[in-house]
């Protein structure tokens, strides 16, 4: 089968590989039908992420066709079309139990603090992920979920994280009404952030970025206000004259590792990796938002330390929330909300590429080539 | 709370004010307390562990189920098993896989040549989309390197010069 093939540091192609198998009784095989490259698979693609093995699959956003299932898998059968969550997780364990099912403890041997996610290097369980025509789903009784009658499978593909983080990444920061949420980052996520922010009754929606397609692009897709932090001196002093001095009610990081803006925390954590990514738009969050507030990260960092301002969240007596989003819990919600016209997911994808055109797709989503904001990976079983 | 109150009963007031709903991740998880009995609960069948599996000191066992990619391998192998002796919490863990990954990109390369296949670097770092949306930025990006190249050919030969006086 045709499968994506890291190859180091921002090389990657399309090779021939070996056919998963079924492993474990409660394995599905599964045919991609999409698959999505995603800002989280840029850290991977910068090899920024320890133990990234060359040889492996990466894509944790996909959806796909049952070709075959293991002997204990009965709420799926052959032939369903199904919605496969970012998140591997057994159901069983005390976290799965709590719905904490991104942080699964059943499902990832090299990571205790670390979920497991498809295509996402041995910290996060070393399972070969969605860029590729098959893959090998574990748990198959727990994660995936059909996809309903009449939704376009566009729809469903961003239900497997972009639309979920963004609505998780909301619901972190505990937003009353009337509130003001000043979002880090317009990419998919931080877009999708800004949008789920009006569900829970954001009074005002902020997001910052530095790319000026991608705040056109949020305007129109979320109704929020935007603005290019590169022509501001300073992103923090902005922000407490935009919120009559306060800070914002709550700030949410959209961007993580990968952060430009500070060329002290560019250098140490994106160059020389002395520190688990550059921090600047955690660090920007944490002294832009008002004492007492509420500090809500989806953005993700490697698994060693950050130069953060943690005085300031004493000082301040700030809340910080973070996680990986629990895509399960939040599915039956976020379909309804599709279904109902709440949440346009496809509006989002800019581009829809053939999977073998992966390393271009990677290229253009890293570097924000022709407007990118979102690309579709299709396998040639899905362009038929 | 029921495995609690007697081996806190020394306690005084302890647990009198405790308050669920004040619970800074509510309601982001259903609380259960679950993790209270440790690791206890009835586990999945285990995959069959029959390839090289690393797993954290932190934990007593692999997972029921792992993922079966990219098994350790070569001296990269050899770094990383030597990272798995150190905790989740130690450098001494996380920037041997750092190095790690790096020679296991030479270990790619000879892989590929190997197998008789010379990896097309130029299509793998996905160039042709920044021929086709920013030419201009990927001619720069090469005069750049050729100038910087040129530069340090130029050094070198001078070098050389030096070197017969
Ligand atoms: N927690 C989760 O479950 C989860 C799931 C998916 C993605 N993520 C993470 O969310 C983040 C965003 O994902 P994405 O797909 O939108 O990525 P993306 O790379 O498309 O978007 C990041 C955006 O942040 C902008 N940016 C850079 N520095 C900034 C700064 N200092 N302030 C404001 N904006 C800045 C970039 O220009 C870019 O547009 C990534 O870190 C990704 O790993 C987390
Ligand atoms: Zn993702
Ligand atoms: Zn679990």
């Amino acid at each position: 089968m045709l499968a994506m093939n890291y190859r180091g540091p921002k090389r990657v192609r399309i090779d021939e590989k070996p056919m998963p198998e079924i492993k474990h009784p409660q394995d599905a095989i599964v045919r991609v039908t999409r698959s999505c490259i995603c800002g989280s698979d840029l850290h991977l693609y910068n090899g920024n992420v320890p133990d990234t093995r060359v040889g492996s699959t990466f894509g944790h956003e996909f959806t796909g066709i049952v070709e075959e299932i293991g002997s204990e898998v009965t709420k799926l059968k052959v032939g369903d079309h199904v919605i496969v969550p970012f998140n591997i997780s057994c159901g069983q364990c005390a976290f799965c139990k709590q719905e904490l099912y991104g942080n699964c403890h059943e499902a990832n041997p090299e990571a205790t603090a670390v979920g497991a996610i498809f295509g996402y290097s041995h910290t996060a369980g070393g399972y070969n992920g969605g860029q590729a025509e098959y893959v090998r789903v574990p748990y198959a009784n727990v994660g995936p979920t059909v996809i309903p009658e009449g939704m376009d499978p566009d729809d469903a593909v961003l239900l497997t994280d972009v639309v979920p983080t963004g609505y998780q990444a909301a619901e972190m920061a505990g937003i009353q009404k009337g509130d003001t949420v000043l979002i880090f980052g317009a990419g998919p996520i931080g877009i999708m952030a800004a949008k789920c922010s009006w569900l829970f009754g954001a009074g005002r929606v902020i997001v910052l970025d530095k790319e000026e397609y991608r705040l056109e692009f949020a305007r129109n897709y979320a109704d929020c206000e935007a603005y290019n932090f590169e022509e501001m001196d300073d992103p923090v002093l902005w922000a407490k004259k935009q919120t009559d001095w306060m800070g914002a009610d709550v700030c949410i990081d959209a961007v993580g590792a990968e952060a430009a803006g500070n060329v002290m925390q560019t250098i140490t954590g994106r160059k020389l990796l002395l520190q688990a990514g550059s921090a600047t738009a955690l660090h920007w969050a944490i002294n832009s938002v008002k004492k007492g507030g509420i500090v809500s990260i989806v953005g993700v960092y490697g698994p060693t330390d950050n130069l953060v301002p943690i005085g300031n969240v004493l000082n301040k007596g700030l809340t910080i929330r973070a996680n990986q989003a629990s895509v399960k819990r939040l599915l039956p919600r976020l379909i309804e909300h599709v279904q109902n016209g709440v949440i346009n997911p496809k509006g989002l994808i800019t581009h829809r590429i053939p999977l073998e055109d992966v390393a271009d797709g990677y290229r253009m989503f890293s570097e924000k080539l022709d407007n990118c904001i979102k690309t579709v990976l299709i396998p040639p079983s899905a362009r038929m | 709370m029921e495995n609690t109150p007697e081996k806190f009963k020394h306690i005084k007031g302890w647990g009198i004010d405790a308050d669920p709903k004040n619970d800074p991740t509510y309601p982001m998880k259903r609380r259960t307390n679950e993790e209270h009995k440790g690791y206890s609960w009835e586990r999945p069948t285990q995959q069959p562990i029959n390839i090289e599996v690393l797993h954290s000191n932190e934990r007593p066992n692999v997972t029921a189920v792992f993922g079966e990619s990219v098994p350790p391998s070569g001296l990269s192998g050899m770094i990383r098993r030597f990272a798995f002796k150190y905790s989740e919490n130690s450098y001494l863990h996380w920037l041997p896989l750092l190095v790690a990954d790096r020679v296991n990109v030479v270990e790619g390369i000879v892989e590929d040549f190997a197998g008789g296949k010379v990896p097309n670097i130029f299509a793998e770092k996905g160039y042709m989309a920044e021929w086709k949306h920013n030419r201009t930025g990927l001619l720069t990006k090469m005069a750049v390197v050729a100038a910087i190249t040129a530069a340090g050919v130029m050094l070198l030969v001078r070098k050389d010069d030096d070197d017969e006086y």
